[in-house]
């Protein structure tokens, strides 16, 4: 009956955005592979199927597919029926999760249902005498803490943007599962999509990132950023109390709850670098910060930083920019 | 429709308080000053607003120790018609699964037709209590979502992705947790500051809810916590100046010694 090699082998709950799988959910198949030497994988929605084929490249050896009518992708609590169902009846114990909206709602819903446990915000996680340790930052990342489980069920949520996929083939097979769903998760159901403006070059592919946040003191200073963008051959981008204030679209939001980027050089200006903004940008290759506060997060994780006035600093430093590229449309 | 409301907030440490962990216990220190978590703020105006707009009653909900009780003030200040905090023993130590088992008995015994809760996304936890109290209904949830209202009976929620804008629509009763906020929540004025201290604030026990306290805390935890220790340095911080008027100098010749500029 088992379809996981054993109850050992930890599954990937693979996530589908846009008819794909998220990256980060199919590097999870790498870490998988480290910790048991063997990975399984689930997923879950209409193009469920076409997904899995695909995962025995990245080392899925047992691939659970839902595709059943009822389960949008995007909704986790029909998926909590097929994850509970796995446990139930193919002996799974060990669920790996990247980070996100669907992934906290899928392991939240999977833990009450099952009476398991979840540790969130996992940095690492590796094998102690046999048993599962996870590693998480608390207190703003001043602490590292060391979580266990108790109990069978296992299950562990990474934060968004630790792993990236590696390929590595194996004979995987395909498994269909088709549980009952519950009547309250066919009682969410999406009843309008809008493409949103898919405005300006892309930041997921942005060699040059120039990101305001809340320190910025009016909509107009975003025409400071995108200035400074120009000069540097970039894009610009925000953090979360940006779009909060309605000042640039959502589609422009770097952080937990946007876009994971990493370009070569990102400039945060005014962004304290708050734990859901740095999950975002903190593997870009040159980080420089610019903020008023000296206390301010992202001057731990930045390559060059200055304490002053963004207002003051970043017209500034376009102007020398310009003037030593000799841009046409330099000020000075 | 009139419709009634719960909005699920947490009490915290105020924000200008130095958070520290209990080196016995590994948990949060809470003993010093509190407050509604500021998040939280956005999803007791958000059931204002649907208040305002639908009509009904909004009630704030809390599990805190007894000392954290009085912060619901702010919620009724704001001007929500109920507060009600769960203050029990036995609830310390609880995981996701205690918490999620408490909530979701408070929110049966009131029988609302939306739960709200606020963007957890600090610690990296989304929506994860929400869900798990969904969950533990057996309620829809409509998770993520930065704009709602009540249409023709069912909930409505916007949902903006990085790619598209999704509109969720859920039957009533049902949970729902915000991304984040849209609105901007109102200042109390010093009359209402005032009247606010006049109001009741409800408590419960576990024995009220007919919650078993076997089935909360660490006794019910499926997870602990086994050490902690200074984490690893992951990034060597850079060399930072105060801007002198020489800031943007410096800046342009840190990135042109480096190509990027």
């Amino acid at each position: 009956m088992s379809a996981a090699a054993s109850p050992d082998t930890p599954v990937v709950f693979i996530e589908i955005r846009d008819g794909k799988a998220t990256a980060g959910s199919l590097g999870l198949l790498a870490k998988a592979r480290v910790l048991r030497g063997t990975a399984g994988a689930v997923v879950c929605g209409p193009d469920a199927g076409a997904v899995a084929e695909g995962l025995a490249r990245y080392g899925s050896e047992s691939t659970f597919v839902a595709d059943i009518a009822g389960i949008d992708a995007s909704l986790g609590q029909a998926q909590v029926d097929v994850l509970a169902m796995l446990v139930r009846e193919h002996g799974v114990r060990t669920i790996l999760f990247e980070n996100s909206v669907l992934a906290a709602d899928v392991a939240a819903g999977l833990a009450v249902r099952m009476d398991g446990g979840v540790n969130w915000d996992l940095q690492d996680l590796a094998l102690r005498d046999g048993a599962l340790v996870g590693t998480r930052y608390a207190l703003d990342d001043s602490l590292a803490a060391e979580v266990g489980w108790i109990g069978e069920l296992q299950l562990a949520v990474f934060r968004l943007g630790l792993h990236d996929p590696v390929e590595a083939p194996v004979d995987g097979r395909v498994v269909r599962v088709a549980p009952a769903l519950s009547g309250y998760a066919l009682a969410t159901r999406i009843v309008e999509v809008r493409g949103s403006s898919a405005d300006g070059p892309s930041l997921a592919t942005a060699d040059v990132i120039v990101a305001g946040g809340r320190g910025m003191r009016d909509r107009e200073t975003l025409l400071l950023l995108e200035d400074l963008a120009d000069a540097l051959g970039g894009v610009v981008a925000v953090s979360m109390p940006i779009v909060d204030r309605g000042w640039y679209p959502h589609s422009r939001q770097v952080g937990q709850t946007g876009l994971k980027v990493r370009p070569r050089l990102y400039l945060a200006c005014g962004i304290s670098g708050q734990l859901g903004h740095r999950v975002g940008m903190e593997k870009s290759g040159v980080i420089v910060a610019i903020n008023s506060d000296p206390t301010a997060p992202i001057f731990g994780i930045c390559d060059a930083g200055v304490v002053g006035d963004l207002h003051i600093v970043v017209p500034q430093l376009t102007r020398r920019i310009r003037a030593a590229h000799g841009s046409p449309s330099g000020e000075s | 429709m009139a419709i009634k409301i719960i909005v699920c907030v947490k009490i915290v440490p105020r924000a200008s308080v130095a958070l520290r962990l209990d080196p016995g216990t590994l948990r949060l220190d809470r003993s010093g000053p509190t407050e509604i978590n500021p998040s939280d703020t956005f999803a007791v105006e958000e059931g204002l607003l649907l208040r305002e707009r639908v009509g009904g009653t909004v009630t704030v909900l809390t599990m805190a120790p007894e000392a954290g009780r009085e912060s619901l003030r702010g919620a009724l200040a704001m001007g929500a018609d109920r507060a009600v905090c769960i203050s029990d023993p036995h609830i310390e130590g609880s995981d996701l699964l205690g918490t999620a088992r408490v909530l979701a008995a408070a929110i049966a015994s009131d029988q609302p037709d939306v739960a709200i809760f606020g963007a957890q996304a600090i610690d990296g936890r989304g929506s994860s209590t929400a869900a798990a109290v969904a969950e533990g209904l057996r309620q829809p949830l409509v998770s993520g979502v930065r704009t709602i209202d009540v249409v023709d009976g069912h909930l409505r929620g916007g949902r903006q992705g990085v790619t598209a804008e999704q509109v969720l629509e859920a039957q009533l009763p049902c949970v729902v947790a915000l991304a984040g906020s849209t609105n901007v929540p109102r200042y109390p004025s010093f009359r209402d500051i005032v009247a606010a201290k006049k109001k009741d604030i409800e408590t419960r026990t576990l024995a009220d809810l007919g919650v078993a306290a076997s089935s909360v805390g660490i006794a019910a935890a499926r997870t602990s916590v086994l050490a902690l220790a200074a984490p690893p340095s992951r990034r060597a911080s850079g060399e930072i100046i105060d801007d002198d008027g020489n800031g943007a100098a410096w800046l342009e010749a840190f990135l042109t010694a480096r190509g990027l500029a």
